[in-house]
């Protein structure tokens, strides 16, 4: 990612692109394990949506959708908070491969 | 109030997107998911230094869709007045049409909402200004190291109160804010915790049609000061609520109301075992500690049921 120079950014620290920040991936901290959607189990419930700190749960219409690796930081939240008995989320360790991230 | 599920909020536009810096398992983006979708009328926020404002603003990112102003550490309550009365002028010259309804909130968390910036957050509400001013708690000062706030607990370490050989963790009680607030007597004060989000929800929602200063005080779990496996952050808000650590009540027109009755009101150590910034009060010579914790929890949830029970 090019960063921009003084010469770029306007007088006043004044930032005109509302919710630029999503150009940052958060995805690529993820802590070591990752969330795995399955989908056969979710009742569409909307916990993992709720309670995923960094909004990386897609949702389509009213139904889940599966994870959005981008931002996922590998936090667990959603997991934990799946309500169904099997659950529709589960934690799985990932390796992390640093060269790969920082494309 | 028709029945809100999840599932249309999840429709409603992000006015916190993706892209900031919060920690694994935050409880600020969670708390803020729902209390941004408590009004569709447009907002302009303000945010006093803290967590929040300094991981969703590095220049040149930002991760608010909506106007957003920032604040010294002291003074959000005070620019909220501002932009209030900047948008009361312009209405009354007519440059903005009568009808077009805008909402202010200001946010910080505990150390510029108890400590810091407390004398503006009470002079701007004794003003009587339209705004909401939303405090995250994490009772601690998070965002530079977890020095330790006035919304630090009674025996919490943190690493301007370290427990060690000489000091149980912090020696002062937590103070108790909402309660200050409602003193100020303004419209509508209300604690809630993010595990409870249609309590929050609502608050937010009644706090934004409410004409006059409204005050949240919302828990926020933080595991990084707290010292807790991520994962865990909405359990621990609900133990909160269980132990009556953190009861959920609000205060509308001098009226309080509690919002969430534990079915069995857990003791108190269930609370704290739960975090590592409590672990040293389980050492034999501390015990006097968690006695007094207990203490303290039953007293102010005594005195809440009682105020509750004032008609």
């Amino acid at each position: 990612m090019k960063k921009e120079t003084w010469r770029e950014l306007t007088i006043g620290t004044i930032n005109l692109n509302a919710g630029n920040s999503v150009v940052n991936l958060t995805g690529t901290w993820r802590s070591g394990r990752k969330p795995e959607f399955r989908p056969e189990h979710c009742i569409h419930c909307f916990f993992c949506w709720l309670y995923c700190p960094h909004f990386a749960i897609k949702v389509e219409g009213e139904k889940i959708a599966g994870i959005n690796y981008d931002y996922c930081t590998g936090c667990g939240l959603c997991a934990e908070e799946c309500p169904t008995k099997e659950k529709a989320i589960v934690m799985v360790p990932e390796e992390i491969k640093l060269a790969e991230r920082r494309k | 109030m028709a029945a809100v599920r999840l599932k249309d909020l999840a429709k409603m536009e992000d006015r916190l997107v993706a892209g900031h810096g919060m920690c694994l398992g935050c409880g600020i983006p969670i708390i803020f998911k729902v209390i941004l979708r408590a009004t569709e009328d447009p907002l302009i926020v303000t945010c006093a230094t803290g967590c929040l404002e300094v991981c969703t603003t590095i220049f040149p990112r930002t991760a608010w869709n909506v106007t957003w102003i920032h604040s010294a550490f002291e003074n959000a309550a005070a620019t909220a007045a501002g932009i209030e009365a900047m948008y009361r002028a312009l209405r009354n010259k007519g440059k903005i049409p009568r009808d077009k309804k805008i909402k202010i909130l200001a946010i910080g968390g505990d150390g510029a909402t108890y400590d810091i910036g407390l004398q503006a957050l009470s002079g701007a509400v004794e003003r009587g200004h339209d705004f909401v001013y939303v405090c995250y708690d994490n009772n601690v000062y998070a965002n530079t190291g977890g020095q330790r706030s006035s919304a630090t607990p009674l025996g919490a370490s943190a690493t301007t109160a370290p427990a060690g050989s000489t000091s149980p963790g912090k020696l002062q009680p937590r103070k108790d804010l909402t309660r200050i607030m409602a003193a100020h007597k303004i419209p509508y004060v209300a604690q809630a915790s993010p595990n409870k989000w249609l309590d929050l929800y609502n608050k937010a929602k009644k706090a934004f049609e409410i004409e006059g200063p409204a005050f949240l005080n919302v828990l926020c779990p933080c595991p990084t000061e707290w010292k807790y496996e991520e994962s865990q952050g909405i359990k621990l808000a609900q133990l909160a609520n269980d132990t009556c650590v953190w009861p959920l009540y609000e205060v509308e027109k001098g009226q309080f109301k509690i919002n969430y009755q534990p079915k069995q009101k857990l003791p108190v150590t269930e609370w704290l075992k739960s975090q590592g910034r409590f672990r040293h009060l389980f050492k034999e010579e501390n015990a006097w500690m968690i006695d007094l914790i207990q203490e303290q929890v039953d007293r102010d949830w005594e005195e809440l049921n009682k105020l509750a029970a004032l008609k």
